[in-house]
């Protein structure tokens, strides 16, 4: 909404600085996005968050002049001179602006026009560029005559983008006055939120602007004439109530159409509307001052439709498959709801967004049918955006408009066209208003106010506040009761009621004004979030193994996750969510896998990485059974590595490749730490990981994930440029499920009081038998005695055979309450080599 | 058969020889050379010692005492010399053992959070000071969560103000699935939640909803279209706006400093009322104006009591309880925090970013 500030102050006195009005306007919910000055000094960088444009006009240099004759150019058919007089001298002003050719050669005009004369040196915005760039007037030749002064376009004033005439202005105005104490003015641009719809017009900010400098606000009145339900010109039939509350009707004969006067120009085009003629101007003025939407029917048009009887009004929603043309001369097919206004033969337009061609008023019009009505919003809202017409009166009736002011805006707009194009007005108005909206009445006590804001207010301050914003207040004793003036609908009844009237009092009152506490409010009860801290608690382990957290979009296509598994290899079955309306196709679908997103995110990286250790916690979307529809949202753990197993420096590093067993290393850590019970491995068959060196992740019997080396399969649809070849690792887990595992307390062992005996074991046996089952063994005879067991060494070849593997074993006895003598340790590795030989046909290595 | 005298002087030109062959020891080899000549067995000590047994009664203690007094004034002078030689070893090796100090250090690969968890912690860990306890809630929810129950009507234009993202979930008529616009779907699952535990007489409610929003928005360095927000919910029978306030400023005050200020501006929520939007005095230039704020105030978030009708959809009666609700971008704080020029840099999860945390 663009308020020329000399527009504003037709209804109340505005004394502070136009940025100092910007800054209480925006705090007090309506923002001020941005100040346009037009020739008054532009308000400090700084003093406001608002955008500022425009610029000051020199006092001297730019001043109202008269044009006394329009005479050719010697030597150019395109151009013409001007004998002005600027007040105090007379000049010869050349200029190219086609809306003078017609005083061209006519000799001295009997109505001097006047214009917006620059003088050399002043500063304007160059006509000739796109966008606003300010230049200064500078003496010049053009065609052999000399120049230094100029007549203005509107453009060149940074009034409009108008640039192809020169400006006229009034035609009382004395030439030598400075032009910016006759068009001097400020346009704030406001950024309406959707309560603020009342706010849409001069009038309603006005009416704020009182209010928050508590001074009075000047409202418009107009004597009424007398309003009848139909007339021998006009009735009216609501089918819907519902969809139209209210529907105003007013006739005017005889108008003369022509342009608007050049003040109602000018304030159009501040205020961001075209002029076109003086009957839609008048509409489109009353429209911006009172909030009220008009339109303006051909009633000739009309009064032929109807045979020459008397013009029926009906209104109703569509029905399937009608269609009308509207006067952009689009025919448009209307959906069932579209709110129609009709007449006996047919459709006349969309209420409260676009006319129909037909019955649009065109130069020849001579008595005009003036609508105003009020729509129910939620209608009229969807259709401007299926037939996407957003236009001035959607942009209002989608944000609803009161049914009082239809009976103003008509009154208005008759006054406006009897002014400016001469009609005369019917006295009677034809008004149907079948629902009658009821001024809301809330109550509101000192208490209320001390309840929601924390702040303490007397009655009558309160009654005060709100009658600033000419709601009618009462006051007895600490309460006040209070009804809704008849310009607003966003105050509600009962307990909601109240809540509006606190915003109302706190807003008017001032938000800086209420103070800061603590809340006082016992505490409630500290349960914390033990899904959130074990998630945590994962994530410093995974960082503390070296790994970087990643955050991913949740987007991905099938195609782009299908790359985790290989060309050949069964897809991902699993129905996607898909987004409806995406961003592109891209961003379309809901991801499967955070591995998917891990390999993304490494291909991109690959190019500068030498080192990737990545992790990801987040969640992957799957349909669900669940009758509410809403899709499972499982939280997943990935892991990937990828690249040398340290960094390089200058020193030697191990700069050789990650493989599977940095991965079990970093998934063994992480669930040794999260004191996950029996933990085991198992191969795996997945088709995103190589066949020989895929684990199944288990806890018990429970699968907690699938880790291993990425199939070369689906490494090679992965673009890794042409330096990284490593091999790529990760590791998929149920983060859900291995939460849920995490034990509530663990037990700490004490460090061991008396010494242990450690001993190497070196066995040699099978290829095909799983080294854990050699540990399980080792375990399980060496029972208690046996604190630890570790794999220091394992070793192919040589002597020890084909098909056979050596491994070595670090074995600690320990007993907690003696030292093991010699002979106690010698029994339990014997009864353990004797086993391993019975079970496994393992041999001790000499 | 010895002379006593010849012995009393072999041992006095034997000290004047070790005296000054003590001055020579300079290495391992000439300490060496010094304890063969004057302390082994074939040494003139050795010798004198060996001659006691053959002298006169008389004599004998004299030499024996003087044997003695030269073997511990031998020992003392290889001693010595022996330290010193040590001595100067070590300066020797620390001297040429000396490091260029300024090559880098061996490499440490350390693993990292992303920088939205690190704030996302920070701020939570802010919270949770002040009893406010996390409540997480889901992605993908009903439009009767998202909108309905948060006060938006179907059709309402208040929808206008978050674009949103629609589910291709057929037949659901006024509830479609939608990527939630903002956390505050969590508000009513968190006062249901919170609610149900006693439903006549329900606790009061003090939770933060952290999460990932959806905007249909495109994309540039300021707005993005997926963007984590951090959402605070009290309710009670004595919760206010002013607390409301307070409440922000002391965040402000724990990630921007003791003198940082807020300002609330009042504006519009469909789901509370009264409604503002938040500001922090911008700590670069403390409000008088600069590149990073504008006009001097930081645009955190929104905020506001919480419209009765979302209390009673939450299960809390609007005569008895109020509450409080903000809600804000958790990457907008990380932005000003750690100068971020890019809102794009934080899910495009580039390393060469990531690692500067
Ligand atoms: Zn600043």
């Amino acid at each position: 909404m663009k308020a020329p500030l000399s527009w504003l102050e037709d209804f109340v006195e505005i004394d502070l600085p136009v940025a100092r009005l910007a800054h209480l306007l925006t705090m007090a919910g309506m923002e001020v996005e941005e100040i346009r000055v037009i020739g008054l000094p532009l308000p400090e960088p700084g003093s406001t968050t608002a955008q500022l444009s425009g610029f000051e006009w020199d006092r001297e240099k730019l001043v109202v002049a008269e044009v006394t004759e329009v005479m050719p150019h010697p030597n150019a058919d395109r151009l013409v001179l001007c004998k002005l007089n600027d007040g105090k001298q007379e000049h010869i002003v050349l200029t190219g602006a086609p809306n003078l050719f017609e005083y061209k050669g006519i000799g001295t005009l009997a109505q001097p026009l006047k214009v917006a004369y620059a003088k050399e040196g002043a500063q304007l915005y160059d006509g000739h560029q796109d966008g606003l760039v300010l230049t200064t007037l500078k003496r010049t030749k053009i065609r052999g005559v000399e120049s230094y002064s100029m007549i203005c376009s509107e453009k060149e004033l940074g009034i409009s983008d108008e640039h192809e005439g020169i400006m006229f202005l009034d035609p009382a105005l004395v030439p030598g006055t400075p032009l910016v104490d006759v068009l001097g003015d400020a346009v704030i641009d406001v950024n309406l939120l959707p309560s603020f719809a009342r706010c849409a017009s001069i009038l309603g900010l006005a009416r704020e602007v009182a209010a928050i400098t508590g001074k009075p606000l000047n409202a418009p009145r107009f004597s009424p004439p007398p309003a009848t339900s139909d007339s021998a010109w006009a009735s009216l039939e609501i089918t819907d109530p519902s969809l139209n509350p209210r529907f105003v009707l007013g006739l005017i004969r005889d108008v003369k159409i022509q342009p608007s006067p050049e003040r109602v120009q000018h304030r159009l085009k501040l205020a961001g509307m075209r002029p076109i003629n003086n009957i839609v101007d008048a509409t489109n003025y009353a429209m911006l001052e009172l909030g009220e939407p008009l339109h303006a029917f051909d009633y000739d048009v009309l009064h032929k439709r109807a045979n020459g009887n008397a013009v029926k009004i009906i209104t109703r929603a569509a029905r399937q498959g009608e269609t009308l043309t509207t006067l952009d001369n689009v025919e448009r097919k209307l959906d069932e709801g579209t709110i129609l206004v009709c007449d006996e033969a047919g459709i006349l337009s969309l209420a409260g967004v676009m006319g129909g061609l037909e019955s649009e008023v065109t130069a020849t019009t001579r008595n005009i049918l003036l609508e105003g009505a009020s729509w129910n919003m939620i209608h009229v809202r969807r259709t401007a955006k299926a037939q996407n017409l957003p236009s001035e009166a959607s942009y209002r009736f989608t944000r609803g408009v009161h049914p009082s002011m239809a009976e103003n805006g008509v009154r208005r707009g008759l006054q406006l066209m009897s002014e400016w194009a001469q009609g005369k007005p019917d006295p009677l108005l034809v008004d149907a208003y079948p629902k009658p909206f009821t001024a809301p009445e809330v109550e509101i006590t000192t208490q209320d106010v001390k309840r929601w804001l924390g702040l303490e207010l007397s009655a009558v301050r309160i009654a005060e506040l709100l009658a600033r914003l000419e709601f009618k207040v009462e006051v007895s004793g600490d309460s006040v009761r209070a009804t809704c003036p008849d310009h607003r609908m966003d105050i509600g009844e009962g307990i909601t009621g109240k809540a509006d009237l606190i915003e109302e009092v706190a807003r008017i009152h001032g938000y800086d004004n209420i103070p800061e506490t603590r809340i006082k409010d016992a505490l409630p009860l500290q349960l914390g979030n033990p899904t959130l801290r074990r998630t945590d608690h994962v994530r410093d382990l995974l960082t503390a193994l070296g790994l970087q957290e990643i955050i991913s979009y949740r987007w991905t296509t099938p195609e782009k996750e299908g790359r985790r598994l290989p060309k050949d290899a069964a897809t991902d079955d699993k129905p996607y969510m898909r987004i409806a309306n995406p961003l592109a196709y891209e961003k379309a679908f809901l991801r499967h896998s955070v591995v998917a997103s891990l390999l993304d995110t490494a291909e991109r990286n690959a190019r500068h990485a030498v080192k990737m250790a990545l992790f990801e916690i987040g969640p992957v979307f799957l349909q669900s059974e669940d009758p509410s529809g809403l899709p499972d949202e499982l939280t997943s753990l990935g892991v990937l590595l990828a690249g040398q197993r340290s960094p390089s420096g200058w020193q030697k590093a191990d700069t050789a490749a990650m493989d599977y067993y940095d991965l079990k290393g970093v998934v063994e850590d992480l669930l040794e730490s999260l004191h996950i019970a029996d933990v085991n491995f198992k191969p795996g068959d997945h088709p995103s990981y190589h066949p020989g060196k895929c684990a199944l992740i288990l806890a018990g019997e429970q699968q907690l994930g699938v880790m291993g080396e990425i199939h070369p399969a689906v490494r090679e649809r992965y673009d890794w440029g042409d330096t990284f070849k490593a091999p790529i690792l990760a590791a998929d887990i149920n983060l859900d499920l291995l939460l849920s595992l995490i034990p509530e307390l663990s037990r700490t062992k004490d460090i061991p009081a008396f010494p242990a005996v450690v001993e190497d074991l070196a066995i040699v046996l099978d290829e095909t038998i799983p080294a854990v089952d050699a540990e399980k063994l080792i375990r399980q005879v060496g029972g208690k005695l046996l604190a630890d067991l570790q794999l220091f060494d394992l070793f192919r070849g040589g002597q020890i055979g084909e098909g056979k593997k050596s491994l070595a074993y670090r074995l600690t006895y320990q007993a907690p309450d003696r030292t093991l003598t010699d002979s106690e340790v010698a029994q339990v590795r014997n009864r353990i080599s004797k086993r391993l030989d019975q079970e496994l046909g393992a041999k001790l290595r000499s | 058969m010895a002379d006593y005298e010849e012995i009393i002087n072999k041992l006095k030109t034997d000290r004047e020889n070790a005296a000054r062959d003590a001055a020579l020891i300079v290495d391992e080899s000439s300490a060496a050379k010094f304890k063969t000549t004057y302390l082994s067995p074939s040494s003139v000590l050795a010798e004198s010692t060996q001659a006691i047994k053959s002298l006169d009664g008389q004599f004998k203690p004299l030499v024996g005492q003087a044997s003695n007094e030269h073997k511990q004034y031998l020992t003392r002078l290889y001693d010595q010399a022996i330290a010193s030689l040590k001595e100067k070893q070590l300066k020797a090796s620390l001297s040429s053992e000396k490091l260029d100090i300024t090559l880098p250090g061996r490499p440490v690969h350390r693993g990292r959070l992303h920088p939205d968890t690190q704030i996302l912690r920070e701020l939570l860990a802010i919270f949770s000071d002040m009893g406010f306890q996390v409540f997480q809630s889901r992605e993908v929810e009903t439009d009767e969560y998202n909108f309905q129950l948060l006060n938006f009507p179907v059709g309402h234009p208040a929808r206008d103000m978050q674009d949103t993202y629609f589910m291709d979930v057929p037949d659901r008529g006024d509830n479609p699935l939608v990527l939630r616009t903002h956390t505050s779907p969590g508000q009513i699952r968190a006062m249901r939640e919170i609610a149900a535990l006693n439903p006549s007489d329900p606790p009061p409610v003090r939770v933060i909803v952290p999460g990932m929003v959806y905007r249909y928005e495109q994309v540039d360095v300021r707005h993005e279209t997926q963007f984590d927000q951090l959402e605070g919910l009290a309710v009670g029978e004595g919760i206010t706006f002013s607390d409301l306030k307070g409440t922000l400023t002391d965040m402000a005050r724990r990630l921007f400093g003791p003198d940082a200020r807020t300002r609330f501006r009042a504006s519009y929520f469909p789901f509370t009322e009264p409604s503002a939007e938040f500001d922090i005095q911008c700590f670069q230039c403390k409000g008088a104006g600069c590149g990073v704020c504008g006009g001097g105030w930081l645009e955190i978030g929104g905020s506001g009591m919480v419209h009765p009708n979302v209390l009673r959809n939450g299960g809390y009666d609007p005569a008895r309880f109020t509450g409080f609700a903000f809600g804000f971008g958790v990457q907008r704080i990380a932005m000003l925090r750690y100068g971020i020029n890019d809102i794009r840099y934080f899910w495009d999860n580039d390393l060469r970013f990531l690692e500067q945390f």
